[in-house]
């Protein structure tokens, strides 16, 4: 039991996977302008994750690794995320329309966003029991989530206040950023293993 | 090799069945009218009716909220057009001041602020920082959305002449809209 906890809490906090392993940067910057958006984001993004990594396990488990055709990994896992973001844009539009239209381009992107084809990675690497691997992928989307969701805050002040003209817009965001990324560094300090 | 490509080929069609069944089962009904009105509509999202861009003014349109007036670069022609497909009946004595117009930059005027530039939904001014502009003629649709933002006043919208490159044949429904479109031009009116 104690083990998953570490596990979710290093996945989610200590190699996050905004901040810590520099995955799913576009979506990052390209859909926290709003907080209501990045929390719709989270929850699209948490959901393609957390599905397309059981899919990805099994597909690894019982098809790539006993018939050694490792060289599909990418291939097969693109095909499953794909699935899968297929039918959480398909969800998405038939529940809520508003956030359909919120999220635009960035809804198809999931699938070529890195975070989620890094988490099946980095699970498959790591050699995860099937229930570890599937807590890890939904504590990284977590991860992911909450960071989402701290800046899209920050970023809804910062439209607020004044900036200096030369750092107002991206600039600006991307020094937040930074220093997002500089606090999370201290929860490397924790020991998870 | 075989099991590789039968595997992926197996994966690919096992989702593609699963999605097609969450497709039924997750359609939305679109208004089929939405797509066809956004047919008529002019396509260059100048939001001058008020909306977002064409997709949203044709929804309103096709919910009965908005007059079938709404399209100030659409004109007279299309605002005829939306009437016939929507079945409503439509004044448009108010409409015949407006004939086709295209933008023109006074180049005296033009202090190069780019303001028109980052306006344009169709890209039509070409121009840099300090430099001065001009207006693609036939790019451009006469929306006027570049005249607003001018700081000196420096664009007019010209009216479209007749010429042997923008003159056709008159198709027998065009023809009653041409003929007061040039009965206009002679009155001398200029455009909005």
């Amino acid at each position: 039991m104690q083990e998953y906890v570490l596990l979710m809490v290093g996945a989610a906090l200590v190699n996050n996977v905004i901040l810590a392993r520099f995955l799913g940067l576009c979506s990052f910057m390209g859909v926290t302008t709003r907080v209501d958006t990045a929390i719709g984001m989270g929850l699209a993004t948490t959901f393609v994750i957390t599905v397309s990594s059981m899919g990805n396990w099994a597909i690894e488990g019982y098809l790539l690794e006993p018939y050694g055709l490792g060289y599909l990994r990418t291939v097969t896992f693109i095909l499953v995320i794909a699935g899968a973001v297929q039918f959480t844009e398909m969800t998405v539009r038939k529940i809520s329309p508003p956030l359909f239209q919120m999220l635009g381009i960035y809804l198809p992107l999931i699938t070529t966003n890195c975070a989620v084809l890094g988490v099946a990675l980095i699970m498959v690497e790591t050699k995860l029991s099937f229930i570890a691997a599937t807590l890890f992928a939904f504590a990284s989307s977590l991860g992911y989530s909450l960071v989402m969701v701290i800046f899209a805050g920050l970023r809804e002040r910062l439209a607020l206040s004044e900036v200096p003209r030369l750092f107002a817009g991206p600039p600006i965001g991307f020094i937040v950023a930074s220093l997002l990324a500089l606090a999370f560094l201290g929860f490397s300090g924790i020991n998870t293993n | 090799m075989l099991l590789a490509v039968g595997s992926l080929t197996a994966i690919g069609l096992g989702l593609g069945g699963l999605l097609g069944v969450a497709g039924r089962l997750l359609a939305v009904e679109e208004n089929p009218l939405e797509a066809e009105l956004q047919a008529l509509l002019p396509g260059s999202q100048c939001g001058q009716c008020g909306f977002v861009g064409c997709a949203q003014a044709a929804a309103a349109l096709a919910r009965g909220e908005a007059a079938v007036t709404l399209c100030p670069p659409g004109g007279k022609a299309v605002a005829e057009q939306l009437a016939k497909r929507l079945g409503v009946r439509v004044d448009l004595s108010a409409h015949t001041k407006r004939v086709p117009a295209y933008a023109q930059i006074v180049e005296e005027l033009c202090i190069g602020c780019t303001r028109c530039l980052k306006e344009c939904s169709v890209d039509g001014i070409v121009g840099a920082n300090k430099l001065m502009h001009t207006v693609v003629s036939e790019v451009c649709h006469g929306c006027g959305k570049c005249a607003a933002v001018c700081p000196t006043n420096a664009i007019r919208m010209i009216e479209i002449p007749d010429t042997l490159a923008t003159w056709h044949w008159p198709k027998p429904d065009a023809a009653a809209l041409s003929r007061s479109r040039r009965s206009h031009l002679e009155s001398g009116m200029t455009p909005a």
